[in-house]
């Protein structure tokens, strides 16, 4: 078989029909919409079904913690009468120390049960250790495909630690350098072994987060009698907002807010070597999460399961080294000692407590492990050697890339609102790509239903967003 | 450093040659060569650093590829002290100080 890079790309259709077992065109229309919810119903499997498989190998179930002293923190910081309570759900206990574990635990169990002999995954993150884990639990060969490296053999030490958890669950780690080219990679080893594509955009991966949204809503009313106010969750791919609003949604919490939280990394290439070791965070940044946001299928399958702006309720940013002092306090003042990646939406929730009623609450969704690499010390050296400045100050100033500020007070902890109408604006936009519309007339019902959807709006804005695009058009 | 059959080793191989990327990536990326970095068990019966070997990882895979170390060893770690650090710890200790009077 021609392997080179072309060949093999025209070929990415039928390598994917093959190794995520889904015919993805039977839930196409021929135009813009597709048929979201039927695809998650008729491929993925249901709340109570997940929470069994997930039982097996001992995913889920994680404790949620009230953080009081944060919360007096918060409440020290702003105007009588407001501070909401701020509590965390501990996903690092998971078997492999976060959130993850979730979509790993159904992707593997899916694999297993159509008897394929291993899975891949191409992550440098969390979700690596996650099917590595899943796969040792349940006997199946892992492969993990990792972008890793710069031109000159540099490693984010985050990414090396996440390579050394794989191997430690037993997993064959492919590292790559910076590049788009990965995908090719995978792509050729998908078809070389035959294996399961465990990707993060499955239906069954996604359903798999669903049972976190639930476990938010009972666990809250237990503890508080309600379901939270808002729950704010940290947003790269869309997987991890669009599974637990779902699963909130199921468990009847549709009026919890849901607001999603990406670290500001403005300005920095993702394909590009020089821009590669100059983040301090590989994931839950801006650079994933607007993408993935306005355009949900730039994922590895050609349907993405996750599509976060269906949930969304706010969007903010926050700045590398708000998370990081936001890292710290976690561990100074609340005993628990968390990776930063997991903090992002801790941090925004600890400046959107402050806006909230005291008698309020407010969900902080995940936790991730830590340890050498993956950890507050080791990932500022890193940024310190690679020629980032870090200071203490105001992180308003911060400059992603050049420099790393870490709040010389917590009252310098702010989110940043993305415009939302903007990004529907955007998905839009990007929906009706190389489509022949002159007026909103060329718009079917469905079409207009199905961006509705997609954009979590009206119909009535949907056809104004359009007009507007196909006006700037012309 | 010799390897010998059967030994756990890491090799790295390019798989695509600078200036032969594929379309559409940034300049900076498009100069560069597109690299692979993978373990597992000597082939070939003998081989040095800088070798052309064979290697079956641990998935059972057959790969070639130049032997860069045997006995690959993990060297990331928490890195030297950021100072910084300290300073946010007092202050917070300081603020919770003044929260509880």
């Amino acid at each position: 078989m021609n392997n080179d890079y072309l060949k093999l790309m025209e070929r990415k259709n039928e390598i994917m029909k093959q190794s995520v077992g889904i015919d993805y065109s039977q839930f196409e229309s021929g135009s813009i919409a597709f048929d979201y919810e039927g695809m998650m119903e008729k491929v993925g499997y249901s709340l109570e079904e997940i929470r069994k498989i997930q039982n097996e190998t001992g995913v889920g179930n994680t404790p949620i913690y009230e953080l009081h002293n944060l919360t007096k923190l918060a409440r020290s910081l702003t105007t009588e009468g407001k501070g909401a309570r701020l509590f965390l759900k501990d996903e690092a206990s998971n078997p492999s120390g976060s959130f993850k574990a979730r979509r790993a635990a159904t992707a593997v169990y899916h694999a297993k049960r159509l008897g394929f002999k291993g899975v891949i995954a191409a992550t440098s993150g969390n979700y690596g250790a996650a099917v590595a884990s899943q796969a040792a639990m349940r006997g199946l060969n892992c492969i993990i495909v990792q972008e890793c490296y710069d031109s000159k053999g540099k490693g984010q030490p985050e990414i090396i630690e996440k390579a050394r958890k794989c191997e430690a669950f037993g997993a064959e780690v492919v590292q790559l350098s910076v590049g788009p080219e990965l995908f090719y990679t995978f792509l050729k080893l998908l078809e070389e072994t035959g294996y399961f594509n465990a990707s993060l955009y499955t239906p069954f991966g996604i359903a798999g987060v669903e049972t976190l949204g639930f476990e938010i809503s009972s666990q809250m009313k237990d503890l508080t009698g309600k379901n939270p106010d808002a729950v704010v969750v940290t947003n790269a791919g869309g997987g991890n907002l669009t599974g637990t609003a779902r699963g909130l949604i199921k468990a009847g919490a549709e009026c919890t807010e849901i607001i999603a939280s990406s670290v500001n990394l403005k300005g920095l290439h993702m394909a590009s070597d020089k821009d590669f070791n100059k983040k301090s965070f590989t994931t839950g940044h801006t650079g994933f999460g607007i993408p993935f946001t306005t355009i949900p299928d730039r994922s590895d399958v050609p349907r993405s399961a996750a599509r976060p702006l269906r949930y969304m309720d706010r969007y903010v940013t926050v700045n590398q080294g708000e998370v990081f002092y936001m890292t710290e306090a976690l561990a100074q003042l609340e005993g628990l000692e968390r990776g930063p990646a997991g903090n992002i939406s801790l941090a925004a929730a600890f400046a959107i407590a402050q806006e909230m009623d005291k008698n309020k609450t407010i969900v902080v969704q995940e936790t991730e492990y830590t340890g050498a690499g993956k950890h507050i010390q080791p990932q500022l050296f890193f940024a310190r050697n690679n020629g980032i400045e870090i200071s203490l100050g105001d992180p308003e100033n911060e400059i992603p890339g050049k420099s790393i500020i870490l709040p010389s007070h917590p009252s310098l902890i702010k989110v940043k609102d993305l415009d939302l109408d903007n990004l529907r604006k955007s998905l839009i936009k990007n929906s009706l790509k190389g489509l022949n519309i002159n007026e909103q007339n060329n718009i079917s019902d469905t079409d207009i239903k199905y961006l509705t959807d997609e954009t979590k709006s009206s119909p009535a804005i949907v056809k104004e967003f359009i007009k507007e695009i196909v006006s700037k058009r012309e | 450093m010799t390897a010998k059959k059967g030994d756990w080793v890491r090799i790295h191989s390019v798989l695509m040659e600078a200036g032969s990327r594929a379309p559409g990536i940034p300049d900076d990326t498009a100069k560069v060569p597109y690299e692979l970095w993978d373990k597992g068990f000597l082939i070939s019966a003998k081989a040095e650093i800088g070798d052309a070997v064979e290697i079956e990882t641990i998935t059972g895979r057959k790969i070639m590829g130049k032997l860069l170390e045997t006995n690959p060893s993990y060297d990331h770690d928490f890195g030297e002290f950021i100072p910084e650090i300290l300073i946010i710890d007092k202050q917070l200790k300081e603020l919770m100080r003044g929260i509880s009077q």
